[in-house]
């Protein structure tokens, strides 16, 4: 996927590193962004001049606030007033649907390693027992606690049925750097929403979290195409495993190959495999 | 002798909780007011100038949720976990905010149905209160309905 774009990467850094300018990120939305880069945000740029003193020209309303509020999500960090870039991959921005402005910036990165994030939805894998919680493993630096009352219906006496080695899926509701992840498996109500205990039988296997995005996206052809074949379920993990289960062991295997294959395939070779399956 | 003099609680008994549960939101501000007056000359602050806090105009989230509009993580394909199939509806029309259109309204159990079960839950309740004398009046009908056959013994006025 970066094979192409590794000649753009290399006329990118050496034009960046000659000028050690921070460029606007307008300027910059779907191109490779490396680490350590400066972005300017869309109010700033008419700021910097030729000259780049950095100076602001005063406003006659500087008491009001012609700021927009800009989220920086994953991959970019604040730095003072800009944007600083923390991983590399291509720069995305999103416009904000209604009401507050700014809209979002991002990077669009690749990585197998995932990192517990707040909101996320994570397929687990029951280590331990130990008292009222359980200890889940999520693929992140450590196994995230789930109490046994965070299921939907469950009270102290009525305990859920979760045993050692039990695939669950939940959210996490605490997830940073300083305190041990923690996840549950209802919503805000109360209601599962799915989420909990995943039934028995299928396979789970481990792809990269780019993949899991493209795959969740919302015009996904591939999810489109693999609906057609034959009765199936699939569970997608933010922590960049799927689960998936079809009523024979060959039909598992084969969507297990289909979707770990699907992120280095072109469209035409998809298209062929996907023929040659619907025959069979 | 209680009622001519009101019994005047202290205000630390006013101030725990279950005697502020049947107060309006308007003597509990009062209240709190009030308590943060007496709180406010006895705390130690610092005298120095208040540090005015840059305000930013970014904000950080780690997320991946605010960017991309993800579908649901659970998907079921041809029938295989109806359930789910359910769930994906519900999901990822709140996610877009489409109106669903085939909103077809499943009504469980017909209206018929729910007359006739009405009609013998009258019998089998009426039995749970009939005195014993009575109970023996109550006999299964053929469909396994509680009713009542004949009538309960009231009281008889006297001809003359």
């Amino acid at each position: 996927m970066l094979a192409p774009a590794m000649a753009e990467v290399v006329a990118v850094a050496a034009e960046s590193l000659a000028g050690s300018r921070a460029r606007a990120a307008r300027t910059v939305l779907n191109q490779v962004v490396l680490p350590g880069e400066e972005l300017l945000l869309p109010e700033q740029e008419d700021a910097e001049g030729p000259g780049g003193g950095g100076e602001r020209p005063l406003r006659l309303n500087a008491g009001a606030r012609s700021r927009v509020r800009v989220v920086c999500g994953p991959g970019l960090r604040r730095c003072g007033d800009r944007l600083l870039v923390t991983k590399c991959g291509r720069l995305r921005h999103k416009e904000p649907g209604s009401g507050s402005g700014g809209g979002v910036y991002w990077v669009d990165s690749q990585q197998k390693r995932y990192v517990p994030v707040k909101g996320d939805h994570v397929i687990g894998i029951v280590t331990a027992k130990s008292g009222d919680i359980f200890k889940v493993d999520v693929g992140g630096s450590e196994p995230a606690s789930l109490s046994y009352l965070a299921f939907e219906g469950a009270t102290k006496r009525n305990r859920p049925n979760v045993q050692v080695g039990d695939l669950i899926y939940g959210q996490f509701v605490v997830a940073n750097k300083d305190m041990e992840p923690e996840m549950v498996c209802i919503d805000s109500c109360g209601r599962a929403n799915g989420m909990g205990v995943i039934g028995h039988d299928g396979l789970l296997f481990k792809v990269t979290l780019g993949l899991i995005r493209k795959l969740l996206a919302p015009d996904c052809e591939i999810i489109q195409e693999v609906g057609k074949l034959y009765p199936l379920e699939i569970v997608f993990g933010m922590n960049g495993r799927i689960w998936v289960k079809a009523k024979t062991i060959q039909q598992t295997l084969i969507l297990a190959n289909i979707l770990e294959a699907c992120e280095h395939m072109t469209t035409d070779q998809r298209k062929q495999i996907f023929s040659r399956l619907a025959e069979s | 002798m209680a009622a001519e003099r009101k019994t005047k609680l202290s205000k630390n008994l006013l101030r725990m909780k279950f005697m502020q549960r049947g107060l309006d939101s308007e003597t509990k501000k009062q209240l709190e007011e009030e308590e943060k007056k007496i709180i406010g000359e006895e705390h130690w602050y610092l005298d120095l100038p208040a540090l005015t806090e840059k305000e930013s105009f970014i904000i950080e989230e780690q997320s991946f949720l605010l960017c991309e509009d993800l579908l649901y993580g659970r998907m079921s394909f041809r029938g295989f976990n109806p359930e789910v199939e359910k769930l994906m509806l519900q999901m990822n029309a709140k996610n877009k905010a489409e109106v669903v259109e085939d909103k077809t309204e499943e009504v469980d159990v017909s209206d018929e149905e729910m007359a006739r079960r009405y009609e013998t839950l009258v019998g089998t309740i009426g039995k749970k209160f009939a005195k014993k004398r009575d109970r023996a009046s109550y006999e299964e009908d053929e469909n396994g309905d509680v009713k009542l056959i004949k009538a309960k013994k009231m009281f008889l006025k006297p001809h003359d």
